[in-house]
């Protein structure tokens, strides 16, 4: 019926000429383009799609961020003072006596002698220059580099002290510090888990396409049971029987396999679908009066004409990856301190009235929208470039 | 017809299987059992049970049978209404959930119903006037919509108005009817306010019921029986509303048995941010205090409750779409 | 434009149509300049290859012209019952007196009967909707005029049939159906958009056979659009040949036939497999297809496939359309010179 539908549309809009490179047809182009191979296509079309590009440099930046997560932040994480609870975020002044010189000034608590509340004044007479590359706590860079140089810090005195770009939390640690360690895990959460959901998605998705029959019949059941039923209480439940003695790798890695289960439907479902469409079609059918080996076909032939659709449907999973382990850790069943995730940060903007005074707790949910939307734009970019024939 | 409803309830009674293995797995994954946990919690009240008094009540719990054979005895005591002791609380699960469930049920259904009342319009305009300033603006919204998690949404809802009001926006109840038992004037209470956990809870489903009706109506606005219509002479609200739109609703009806789970799944975290007495925070608390009587007995409750939300879709669909229903598709 | 068919019995003319698409990636010329007249009662059939702009001229004509495309240039004059005519181009598209047309004048029957019906709504209700836009009558005399339309389309038992959906009738009855409803309010003209195309061969006959029934009983005219040749000798009394857009050759039907005038038409002809063609010979075909409507070759647009093409002229201007003899008109630099 589709074909027959074209065929109809096709006469009254044209198609638009499939990858031309910059949505100029020149006729030398058409030369290019009939010798460009699929990936070739495919990098044409995407890079038409400019959300999907904003979106592609955006997660780069995230990923690099994650990377160097001890080298942008410039206090432990886990260093925390009561005396500097709920320090708002301070300005850095860029410009002194008419140059580039960075400083900041110097907070002074207190507490508010009616209110109980501590209050910090900047103490304007004195700057604090601000440096960049500076030496601060010591780290492994990339986990076997022994560093202790950052991207910011202050001379002559601890950054802990004196440097609160996003304020600070509840127990007077660096929120901006502990942002970047917190980018590290939920970005890499989201890939780990969704290369586990691939693995399972894949393999019961394309036994159960290729293979058809009782077997699909089974996998077609299970993921239409899995697909009905809410899945966060279950996931709650199975989070919460974590023991609370395990480490923190052992949880990460624990939360990781309990979000994949989640998204793992979803790509079995792309893969079944493609699989019974490819079976269909002439080319394999070819290739099986050739006498080509099952697994031939299956790599050789079938793959390669559905990577890009299961690229798509990967980019597009991670977000409900990355917003499960967000939501479970802010529940406090997901990743628990001392590991940093953007949900623990959100832990802390629970407490409304805390919120209320200090609003900079819900900074932490800036980068998991950003991040989010960014997965969404590519993932759309990658979809529709997925059939560059198309 | 029969063939379609007898496929669609065995396939309800299958998952409603699932969910209670599941559910029971739960209830089995901490260490220690229904006695231990009774002992534990009869010796912080300061009563001690003995060695004796323990063996003879893991007999009468049979806990000392197969696993399977505890799980039947379970869910056979669940089918008889019975869902054991809630530890905590030191009363029957079933009472503690109590209206816990209803209102769980009431604030899903109010947000489905705000989904649907948003994104239906949205969505026609979006695909009809493709393009359009208006059309990017929603599909900004939309995209906007799925990148906040509910409970984030939550929180900036509760932060404006408690910062700008001076008021708590959460909670189902004002505090003259938290207690009171039900009457008219506390239903009125009750309605007055769900718009803010409905609005909250519907948001990301909205954004992603807007994005389903645009491309299912965008594909039917192609298709040869919308030119039939006009070329009838139909004048063109009329040929939209009355044939692509009503094509497109199908579908769109199916989501239903999708968005549930969805939406009770959201109702929980967003519950506990808003202080709604749903069954949201009392999972919440029931897994940490490992009272895995109760936790089970609510995730399989939700499980049931979502699974009969998808048959009602299931009988509703087939009753608009005319292929199902005389058995073609 | 002195016209030879132009006679008091034309029902239906198109002048200069030029309808384009609007697109960012180019201008596609569907319909570039297309001139032709359906006459009263008549059969006049229209053909060419897909891409040609068959379609989007009936589009033009029912002013369903969907964005990015606009009619651009042109008149499309309907002779109306009453013997007013009405410039189709001039009126909004979805005022009160254009969806009058619809329906009303003009009848239209699609290439799809499986997409042409609401999958969601019963024949019925789909054909007591045109008979009550059109005719003023309540739904109950609605209801039985649409029960005899059916009828006479030779559905049987359409007063059961009329409250089935789509997909319950086959193939042959829900094409015959679709003619019900563009008839149901006798339309002085049908266009029939490729009415044959999805249905088997046995069923394209039974088709062809009641349009021609329908057209002796009810005297209206017809405009088939097809890229059937058999089709188009067995029931057009006129014929348009069309090209990209353009109309390269228009004549009677046995003219057109039997003294083919354009090379287009020529070719046409000649890739139809015959009887009388010699065993063991291959077919003629056209060769080259169809440029990309963005690659519109300059010139007469025929130029790079044509055999008889007259290098230094066919490739810089446009040929006319203008009379070879009294009956055919042709666009073609070969006939220009004689003039």
């Amino acid at each position: 019926m589709a074909d027959e539908l074209m065929a109809d549309i096709e006469e009254k809009t044209p198609r638009p000429v499939e990858a031309v490179p910059a949505g100029n047809p020149k006729k030398d182009d058409s030369e290019k383009i009939a010798v460009a191979t699929q990936w070739q296509l495919m990098w044409w079309r995407f890079r038409k799609h400019k959300l999907a590009m904003i979106g592609t440099i955006v997660l780069v930046l995230f990923y690099l961020v994650s990377f160097g997560a001890d080298f942008l932040a410039y206090v432990d994480p886990e260093e925390s003072e009561a005396q500097r609870s709920l320090m708002a975020p301070q300005p850095i002044h860029w410009f002194d006596e008419g140059g580039f010189r960075p400083y900041v000034h110097p907070q002074i608590g207190r507490r508010d002698p009616i209110t109980f509340k501590r209050v910090y004044v900047p103490d304007i007479k004195v700057k604090v220059p601000v440096e960049f590359f500076s030496h601060g706590f010591p780290y492994k860079f990339l986990g076997f580099i022994p560093m202790d140089i950052h991207f910011l810090g202050v001379k002559n005195a601890r950054p802990a002290e004196t440097l609160f770009l996003f304020g600070t939390d509840m127990q007077g640690r660096d929120i901006w510090s502990r942002l970047m360690y917190g980018t590290r895990t939920s970005m890499t959460i989201g890939l780990v888990s969704v290369a586990m959901s691939l693995l399972l998605g894949i393999t019961l998705g394309g036994f159960s396409g290729y293979f058809g029959g009782i077997m699909d019949a089974i996998v077609q059941r299970i993921i239409e049971i899995l697909r009905s039923i809410p899945t966060i209480p279950l996931w709650m439940g199975l989070a919460a029987a974590l023991p609370s003695s395990w480490s923190v790798n052992q949880i990460y890695f624990a939360i990781t396999v309990i979000i994949s289960l989640i998204g793992w439907t979803e790509l079995a479902r792309v893969v079944r679908g493609r699989f019974i469409s490819l079976r269909q079609e002439d080319f394999i059918m070819a290739a099986e009066i050739l006498g080509c080996s099952k697994p031939r076909i299956i790599f050789r032939h079938m793959v390669p004409s559905f990577v890009s659709h299961i690229i798509a449907a990967t980019t597009l999973a991670i977000p409900a990856m990355i917003i499960s382990e967000t939501s479970l850790s802010f529940l406090g069943l997901g990743l628990r301190p001392p590991a940093i995730s953007w949900g623990v940060l959100l832990q802390d903007a629970q407490n409304i009235q805390a919120l209320v005074i200090s609003p900079w707790l819900l900074i932490p949910s800036i980068p998991i929208i950003i991040a989010v939307l960014a997965f969404n734009f590519m993932g759309d970019g990658i979809r529709d470039a997925a059939d560059p024939y198309g | 017809m029969v063939s379609y409803i007898i496929r669609r309830f065995f396939m309800a009674i299958l998952t409603v299987l699932a969910i209670s293995i599941l559910a029971y797995t739960i209830i089995q994954l901490p260490p220690g059992d229904y006695v231990t946990s009774y002992i534990a919690s009869m010796s912080a009240s300061g009563s001690a049970v003995s060695e004796g008094e323990a063996e003879a009540l893991r007999l009468q719990l049979g806990l000392d049978k197969p696993i399977y054979i505890q799980y039947l005895k379970w869910f056979g005591l669940i089918l008889q209404g019975n869902f054991g002791m809630a530890m905590e609380w030191g009363r029957p699960v079933a009472d503690v959930i109590g209206d816990r469930l209803w209102l769980t049920i009431i604030i899903s259904v109010a947000a489905i119903v705000f989904t649907w009342v948003l994104a239906l319009p949205i969505g026609i305009y979006s695909a009809v006037k493709r393009y359009s300033i208006a059309d990017y603006v929603f599909t900004f919204i939309g995209f906007l919509g799925l990148a906040i998690p509910g409970f984030m949404l939550a929180l900036i809802v509760m932060y404006v108005g408690f910062a700008h009001f001076g008021a708590s926006v959460g909670g189902l109840f004002s505090a003259d009817y938290m207690e009171a038992s039900w009457s008219l004037a506390k239903v009125w209470d009750l309605i007055k306010h769900l718009p803010v956990p409905a609005i909250v809870l519907g948001i990301s489903g909205t954004a992603q019921m807007i994005r389903i009706m645009r491309s299912n109506l965008l594909d039917e606005l192609r298709k040869p029986y919308v030119m039939t219509a006009r070329a009838r002479g139909l004048a063109e609200g009329k040929v939209i509303m009355k044939y692509p739109v009503r094509v497109a609703l199908n579908p769109f009806i199916s989501t239903i048995g999708y968005l549930l789970p969805y939406v009770v799944s959201g109702s929980l975290i967003v519950s506990l941010v808003l202080s709604l007495p749903t069954v949201g925070p009392l999972l919440l608390k029931a897994l940490v205090a490992q009272d895995m009587f109760l936790a089970g007995t609510i995730v399989l409750l939700l499980g049931v409750m979502t699974v009969i939300g998808t048959f009602i879709s299931d009988l509703l669909l087939m009753w608009v779409d005319p292929r199902i229903r005389l058995g073609r598709n | 434009m002195s016209d030879i068919n132009s006679a008091a019995d034309t029902i239906l003319s198109v002048r200069d149509l030029k309808t384009y698409f609007f697109q960012d990636e180019g201008t596609v010329k569907a319909v570039d300049g297309a001139s032709f007249d359906v006459r009263a009662g008549k059969t006049l059939g229209i053909v060419g290859e897909s891409g040609c702009g068959k379609s989007v001229t009936t589009q033009s004509i029912l002013r369903l012209v969907e964005k990015p495309g606009r009619i651009v240039n042109g008149e499309i004059f309907l002779h109306k019952a009453d013997g007013s005519v009405r410039n189709l181009v001039q009126l909004p598209p979805n005022g009160s007196e254009m969806r009058a047309v619809r329906g009303g004048d003009i009848g239209l029957v699609f290439q799809e009967p499986m997409t042409s019906f609401s999958p969601v709504h019963t024949i019925g209700d789909q054909i007591t909707e045109a008979i009550m836009l059109h005719l003023p009558v309540n739904k109950k005399e609605a209801r039985k005029i649409g029960i005899e339309a059916l009828r006479s389309v030779g559905i049987p038992k359409p007063e059961r049939r009329i409250d089935e959906y789509s997909f319950e009738l086959s193939g042959g009855l829900r094409q015959r159906a679709m003619i019900s409803v563009a008839l149901s309010c006798k339309p002085r003209l049908l266009i029939a958009d490729e009415p044959t195309t999805a249905l088997d061969v046995t069923t394209q006959a039974q088709i062809l056979d009641l349009l021609r029934k329908l057209q002796n009983e009810n005297g209206m005219a017809i405009m088939l659009i097809t890229h059937n040749l058999g089709v188009v000798a067995e029931m057009a009394d006129d014929v348009v040949v069309m090209y990209l857009g353009r109309v390269v050759e228009q004549g009677p039907v046995d003219d057109i036939f039997h003294s083919p005038q354009h090379p287009y038409t020529r070719a046409l002809l000649q890739s139809i497999p015959s009887i009388d063609s010699q065993p063991r010979v291959k077919l003629p075909t056209i060769s080259g297809s169809i440029p990309h409507p963005y690659n519109r070759p300059s010139g007469c647009s025929f130029y790079p496939r044509c055999e008889s093409c007259i290098k230094g002229q066919c490739e810089k201007a446009e040929p006319k359309l203008i009379a070879v003899n009294d009956h055919q008109k042709v666009s073609c630099f070969l006939y220009e010179e004689q003039k």
